[in-house]
C-alpha cells in the first residue's frame, strides 16, 4: 500500500541557511501523525513545503504516490490535502456559515461557476450545516466569523479544513494559545472529524500529542531524529536529550 | 494596507451582520427601481432632466461594474475607464458600419457589442494584471490606462485622434418602430439596459464565483487552500467587470453619439473611483447612490458655480476620512437603530446638529465663492451673486456677515455634536441588559 504522504530527501534552504536538512518520512493511510520539536526546528517550514506554500530546494513530496513538485496550493488541495494554519486563517467578514460553504464549493464541483445561485443549492446549504453541527457552531451560524471567540475561530478553521472532504488533513498547532478546557474541546473535535482520515499535525502541547497521535516524529534542526509510536519516542534517549525531557518537564 | 481596511466593512456592526446573514433575493427593491425608472420622465419631462438621467444611468452601470472589482474583488483600479471607452469606441464604429452599409443590426443590441469588446480587452489585460491584488494590480491598471489613453492620438483610425469618433444612432433598422432619434426613446433604452445589467451584476455576486471573489478579497491565501486559484477568481471578476463597463460604453455611444480621448483618460478613471467610493463599496447599491449623487453634483452644481469640482473633491476627502462606508454605509448605519425602535430619539439631536452644520457648510462655500470672485473676476466687475443675494464682493459688510454666520454655525454645531453622539450611542443600545 502506498503511503498517504511520503517525503524523501527533502531539503529547503533560505539563502545559505538550510532549514530542512534531508527529511525522509512515510505517513500511512488513516494514521494520526504528530510532528514535534523545539522552536525553530523547521516544523512550520515542513508544513509549508508539503502544502506548496513555497518550493523545496531538493527532494520529493508524494501524496498518494503522486509527486507534488511544482504544484500550487490550490492544485494540491484538489488532490485531497487540506491544511489549517498556526495563526487563525479564516474569512473574518463572512458569516460562519459562508466560511464553511466557501470551503465546500470546489469539492462539490462548482468550480468557477457563474450561472447558478449558491443559496438555491440544497446540497451546499445542508452540507455546510452538517459541518457546523460537527464543529458545534450551529448557534453561531449567521455571525461574522471575526466576532467569534478564539477557540470558536480555531474550531471553524478546522471545520473549513475538513469541509472539502480531503483525506489528508494537516493541522498546524491546533491548540496554540488555548486554555485547558478549550484544548480538551478541540482535541475531541479533532478526533471526531479526522476519523478514517490521515492526520498530520504540529503541536507543542505534549498532552495533546500523546493523547491523539498513533505515530510521532521528532524534528530537530531540520532533521528527523526519531519516528515511532508514542511510548517508543518517549523512551528514546536521543529524543530525551534533544527535546522531550525539557518539554515534558515544562508540562509539569 | 490602509485602503483595504476602508474598503471592507466592519463585521461587528449589526447592520453589516444582518446583511451578511441574509442571502435571500428580494424582488421588492427591483420592482420599485423599475417603476421609478418608468415614471421618471413623467415627473421630470424637460430635455435637460432627460440628459441628466441618461448620464446618471450610464454612470450607474459603470460604477456597478467598477465595484465588482473594488468592493467585491478587492482590486483597486486606476484605469478602468479604458474598458468602458474601448467598448464605446467599438460601438460607435459599429454604429457607423450600420449607417454606411445598412446592415440589419438593431441598435438596442449595440451595448452587447461594447460589452464583448470591453470584456475582450479585460481578458487580455487581466491575464497579467490579476496575478496579485493590491499595489501591483493598481500600478498595472494605471500603466495600461495611460498606455491606451496615449494610443488615442497614435491610432487615429480607431480612436479618431483629438476630435474622436462620432456616428448617428438613428440610421439603423427601426426596432419595433423606434429609431431612437427621440431622446425619450434613448432614455428607455438606457433604462432597460440599466435594469438588465444591474440585475445580472447582482446575481453574479450570488454565484459560486461571486462568493469566492469575496473570499479572495478577504483572504486570498485561505482561498487557495480551499482549491481555488486566487488569480483565476480575480480574472473572472475582472473579465465580468470589463463586460459591464463595455456595456456602459455602448450606452454612452448611443446617448452621445461621440467618443473622444476623454472617455479613456485617467481623469475618467479617477471619477469612477470617486463615484463608487462616495456611494460606498461595501454594499451592492452603494455605487448606485454614488452615481446619482455625483451626477447631480456635476450637472446641477456646475450650473451654479465654476468650483463644482472643488466641492466634489472636498466631499470625496470627507467621505474617505469620516465615512469610509460611503453614503450607503451612512444609510445602513441606521438600520439597527430602527430595529431597536429608537429612531425617534435621534430626530431632535439631528436637527440641532445638522442644521447649524449645513449652515456652516453653506457659509464656508459662500466664503470660498467670494474669495474666488474677489481674486478672479475681471477688474471693475465687483458685483456677485451667492444664494440669490447680489452684493459687492469688494465691500466689507458682506464679508463680515458671511464670517459671522459661518463661525456662528460652526460654534453651534460643535456645541451640539456631543449630545448627538450621546443620543446615537443611546439609540444603538437595546433596552434591558447589555447588547
Amino acid at each position: 500500500m502506498t503511503a498517504a504522504l511520503e517525503l524523501s530527501g527533502l531539503r529547503k534552504s533560505f539563502g545559505k541557511t538550510e532549514i530542512i536538512r534531508g527529511v525522509d518520512l512515510a505517513i500511512g493511510q488513516n494514521e494520526r501523525h504528530a510532528i514535534i520539536g523545539p522552536n525553530g526546528a523547521g516544523k512550520s517550514t515542513l508544513f509549508n513545503l508539503i502544502t506548496g506554500r513555497f518550493p523545496q530546494t531538493s527532494g520529493h513530496i508524494r501524496l498518494h504516490g503522486q509527486d507534488l513538485a511544482g504544484k500550487a496550493p490550490y492544485e494540491i488541495n484538489r488532490m485531497g490535502l487540506s491544511r489549517s494554519f498556526q495563526i487563525t486563517n479564516i474569512f473574518p467578514k463572512m458569516t460562519v456559515f459562508e466560511n464553511v460553504r466557501c470551503s465546500l464549493l470546489w469539492s462539490m464541483g462548482y468550480k468557477y461557476n457563474f450561472w447558478s445561485m449558491v443559496s438555491k443549492s440544497r446540497a451546499l446549504t445542508d452540507g455546510a450545516d452538517q459541518i457546523l453541527e460537527q464543529i458545534n457552531l450551529t448557534a453561531r451560524r449567521d455571525l461574522p466569523a471575526g466576532v467569534l471567540s478564539y477557540a470558536e475561530q480555531r474550531a471553524l478553521e478546522i471545520g473549513i479544513t475538513i469541509a472539502g472532504g480531503a483525506d489528508v488533513i494537516m493541522l498546524d498547532e491546533p491548540t496554540a494559545g488555548m486554555s485547558h478546557s478549550e484544548t480538551d474541546y478541540i482535541v475531541d473535535l479533532i478526533r471526531k472529524v479526522t476519523e478514517n482520515k490521515t492526520l498530520i499535525m504540529v503541536e507543542h502541547d505534549m498532552g495533546v500529542v500523546f493523547g491523539l497521535a498513533d505515530q510521532i516524529s521528532v524534528l530537530v534542526y531540520g532533521e528527523i531524529i526519531a519516528t515511532g509510536r508514542p511510548e517508543d519516542v518517549r523512551a528514546n534517549s536521543k529524543v530525551q536529550e534533544a527535546y522531550l525531557g525539557e518539554a515534558l518537564e515544562a508540562e509539569h | 494596507m490602509s485602503e483595504q481596511d476602508q474598503i471592507t466593512t466592519d463585521p461587528t456592526k449589526p447592520a453589516q451582520r444582518m446583511r451578511a446573514g441574509s442571502m435571500t433575493i428580494s424582488a421588492t427593491p427591483w420592482i420599485i427601481a423599475a417603476v421609478l425608472l418608468i415614471a421618471m420622465p413623467y415627473l421630470f419631462p424637460s430635455r435637460s432632466a432627460l440628459t441628466i438621467m441618461n448620464q446618471m444611468s450610464i454612470t450607474i452601470v459603470f460604477a456597478l461594474a467598477y465595484n465588482m472589482l473594488l468592493g467585491q474583488g478587492g482590486m483597486l483600479s486606476f484605469g478602468h475607464a479604458v474598458y468602458m471607452g474601448v467598448g464605446g469606441f467599438v460601438a460607435v464604429h459599429v454604429m457607423n458600419l450600420i449607417s454606411d452599409t445598412g446592415a440589419p443590426f438593431p441598435m438596442p443590441f449595440l451595448p452587447i457589442v461594447g460589452g464583448l469588446f470591453g470584456m475582450g480587452l479585460a481578458m487580455i489585460v487581466g491575464s497579467f494584471s490579476t496575478r496579485s491584488a493590491g499595489t501591483v494590480f493598481a500600478m498595472i491598471s494605471l500603466g495600461v490606462g495611460e498606455l491606451i489613453a496615449a494610443c488615442s492620438v497614435i491610432i487615429v483610425v480607431f480612436f479618431g485622434g483629438e476630435e474622436g469618433v462620432s456616428g448617428y444612432r438613428d440610421e439603423g433598422l427601426p426596432f419595433f418602430g423606434f429609431d431612437f432619434a427621440q431622446q425619450i426613446e434613448v432614455y428607455y433604452l438606457i433604462a432597460a439596459w440599466l435594469m438588465i445589467s444591474a440585475l445580472l451584476m447582482y446575481l453574479y455576486s450570488r454565484t459560486p464565483i461571486g462568493r469566492m471573489a469575496n473570499a479572495v478579497r478577504d483572504n486570498p491565501e485561505r482561498a487557495e487552500f480551499l482549491g481555488y486559484s486566487a488569480r483565476w477568481v480575480r480574472y473572472y471578476s475582472f473579465a465580468a467587470s470589463g463586460f459591464f463597463a463595455g456595456i456602459a460604453g455602448g450606452l454612452f455611444a448611443i446617448n452621445y453619439e461621440i467618443l473622444t480621448e476623454e472617455n479613456l483618460n485617467t481623469a475618467s478613471s479617477g471619477v469612477i473611483l470617486l463615484v463608487t467610493f462616495l456611494g460606498g463599496v461595501g454594499f451592492f447599491f452603494g455605487p448606485i447612490i454614488g452615481a446619482i449623487a455625483f451626477t447631480l453634483l456635476q450637472t446641477v452644481l456646475s450650473l451654479h458655480t465654476e468650483l463644482w469640482a472643488f466641492y466634489a473633491g472636498v466631499l470625496f476627502v470627507a467621505t474617505v476620512m469620516f465615512f469610509p462606508g460611503g453614503l450607503a454605509g451612512l444609510i445602513m448605519m441606521h438600520v439597527p437603530v430602527f430595529q431597536i425602535g429608537k429612531a425617534k430619539q435621534l430626530v431632535l439631536p439631528y436637527f440641532k446638529t445638522l442644521i447649524p452644520g449645513a449652515v456652516a457648510v453653506l457659509g464656508v462655500s459662500a466664503l470660498v465663492e467670494m474669495t474666488f470672485h474677489y481674486r478672479h473676476a475681471a477688474t471693475g466687475d465687483n458685483e456677485m451673486t451667492v444664494f440669490w443675494t447680489t452684493f459687492d464682493s469688494h465691500a466689507i459688510l458682506p464679508w463680515v456677515i458671511a464670517l459671522v454666520v459661518t463661525f456662528g454655525a460652526l460654534y453651534l454645531t460643535r456645541l451640539n455634536a456631543p449630545s448627538l453622539r450621546e443620543a446615537w450611542a443611546e439609540a444603538n443600545t437595546p433596552d434591558g441588559g447589555a447588547a
